[in-house]
């Protein structure tokens, strides 16, 4: 079983459990079975898609994962794995960089 | 604006410079992915989808307070701007921060190919460089908090800028640097009293260090669990060059991406103003660098793709952008190409060079981050996206002497002779011994 380390702001969805035991062979496995036995994790962990949600870093023992093979790296019986925020993302809030949505002008003399 | 109302911790106060500020300014914070409200306070990641943060104004209520002439009024400094920032009020202690000067640079313009080069030297603040301007809004609202303790995870400037902030307060600060950072940003932040932790691995080592660590003890890490706060202080950049421009916008801004914060700073900066009708709302091409040794950005850009790859091993020698895994990359991405502008990505060679152009043509001491900045605006002309007779803002983020040996990157020692400027010979203190060198 390799341990999954829960962040704060997920840990409603684990009952308050900070390190959860989880079992798999690579970390895709691994998180499938974590989302399996706490459903609320679902949406944070996974996009519509099934793809690692975009806002979600994983690091299989300090390192991240898409160095690795991402979520078909193998995971071992004495691994941890720790989920952290990405803190980056798109760009979707009304009226932001609405600025660079106006097309350059042409010539641009003054 | 949607967004529910969640108000300000505390009541508004009152300041003699900065006159009462406007009850309901502040909406509270919001999800920037899914628009999910959040109360105010020390968090940094939504509850629902684990999206970033970021600070809502009701920019309505900002625009009945503030115009041209209260700004103008008020004294230097990024508090001019107060109602666009997120803090509850002028804060009682702080380092005088921003009011950097906006400089004509015209050999160097020459020297690039772009007639209306300016530049902003925002080496000029306290602790030489323009994190002063992020950390001074995030330790305001860390000491609203009630917070303790204040740390950071530094490629260098914010270690600097973070210990000499919290030394004013008069709070410890835990400073996590990568080990083989430059020993002038660490001799600088152990100055101001802060500890220092350096760490064995790359800056994105010490930031996923410092996210576990910040979500376990009640820190205030300014550039983590105070980041929505934090990154706006670098839309007073913004504010400053327009204000300084006469309150119109340049035709394009120059600037280095480290994590992307700042970058996407400038345009939300220029967005607001347009909206609260201080500036008329003209395009602005967004022109980014990055060290060619750690260009995730820079690489993201060329390909025309917004999935950032990491980058796990830079290899250069601009460690103040050596963030291989950039937290808004994909937003500084979305930004240069709607725009029109690029992300360059800048040989160390062509980085010392530029310093060494900037110090010679204009005066300006730059450090690493600014000489990518000076080539990239360089590498943009030659590409077109910077046209000849548009105006340029390059900002020049820090000063070369926190970066000392980095100009003469990629160059031969070469001792001064007579003609030639460089090192001289030790000579004896005689005028003949003088008069001897000179003339041989």
């Amino acid at each position: 079983m390799s341990t999954v380390r829960i962040p704060p702001v997920l840990r409603v969805s684990t009952g308050g459990e900070k390190l959860v035991e989880t079992s798999g062979t690579t970390v895709g496995e691994v998180l499938t079975t974590l989302v399996a036995a706490h459903p609320g994790l679902g949406g944070q962990l996974f996009a519509a898609d099934g793809e690692l949600n975009r806002f979600m870093n994983v690091f299989l023992n300090d390192t991240d994962i898409r160095h690795l093979l991402t979520l078909a790296t193998p995971v071992g019986d004495l691994d941890a794995i720790v989920l952290l925020p990405a803190m980056a993302g798109g760009c979707s809030t009304a009226g932001c960089c609405s600025i660079a949505r106006i097309p350059a002008r042409k010539g641009a003399s003054r | 604006m949607t967004t529910e109302l969640l108000g300000e911790p505390r009541a508004a106060q009152h300041d003699v410079q900065t006159g009462t500020l406007p009850d309901g300014r502040i909406l509270g914070l919001r999800c920037r992915s899914c628009g999910r409200p959040e109360p105010l306070g020390p968090s940094y990641v939504c509850a629902a989808c684990f999206g970033p943060l970021e600070v809502a104004y009701d920019l309505d209520v900002v625009r009945s307070t503030l115009s041209r002439a209260v700004i103008e009024a008020r004294p230097a400094g990024i508090w001019r701007y107060l109602e666009l920032l997120p803090v509850a009020g002028r804060p009682a202690r702080g380092l005088p921060v921003g009011s950097s000067p906006l400089l004509s640079a015209e050999r160097l313009g020459e020297a690039i190919g772009i007639e209306r080069l300016l530049i902003k030297d925002d080496s000029r603040n306290p602790t030489l460089s323009f994190k002063d301007r992020a950390v001074a809004v995030a330790v305001a609202r860390a000491v609203d908090f009630g917070m303790d303790t204040l740390a950071c995870a530094s490629t260098g400037n914010l270690a600097g800028a973070t210990a000499a902030a919290a030394a004013v307060v008069g709070l410890p600060a835990y400073v996590f640097v990568p080990a083989d950072l430059e020993p002038a940003k660490i001799e600088h932040a152990l100055a101001y009293g802060a500890t220092v932790v350096p760490i064995q691995g790359t800056y994105d080592d010490v930031n996923r260090l410092c996210l576990e660590i910040a979500d376990e003890r009640a820190w205030g890490f300014v550039n983590i669990n105070l980041r929505p706060f934090y990154a706006e202080g670098s839309k007073t950049l913004a504010f400053e060059i327009a204000e300084g421009l006469g309150w119109r916008l340049p035709d394009v801004v120059v600037a280095p991406i480290a994590s992307g914060a700042m970058f996407t700073k400038l345009a939300r900066g220029f967005d607001e103003l347009a909206a609260i009708g201080l500036v008329k709302r003209t395009p602005v091409r967004f022109v980014g660098g990055q060290a060619a040794g750690c260009s995730p950005v820079a690489s993201a850009f060329r390909s025309g793709s917004d999935i950032i790859e990491p980058v796990r091993t830079p290899d250069t020698i601009v460690r103040s952008l050596a963030i291989g895994n950039p937290a808004e990359g994909r937003q500084a991405v979305e930004l240069a190409s709607s725009s029109g502008g690029s992300i360059e990505a800048i040989p160390d060679e062509a980085t010392a060079q530029a310093i060494r152009r900037a110090a010679r043509l204009e005066g300006i001491y730059t450090e690493t981050a600014g000489g990518v900045t000076i080539a990239a605006a360089e590498a943009a002309r030659r590409r077109g996206i910077i046209r000849r007779d548009d105006e340029v803002v390059a900002l020049l983020t820090g000063n070369g002497l926190k970066t000392p040996e980095a100009f003469r990157f990629g160059t031969q020692p070469r001792p001064a002779e007579p003609g030639v400027a460089g090192l001289a010979p030790t000579i004896p203190a005689s005028f003949s011994a003088f008069e001897a060198w000179l003339d041989r």
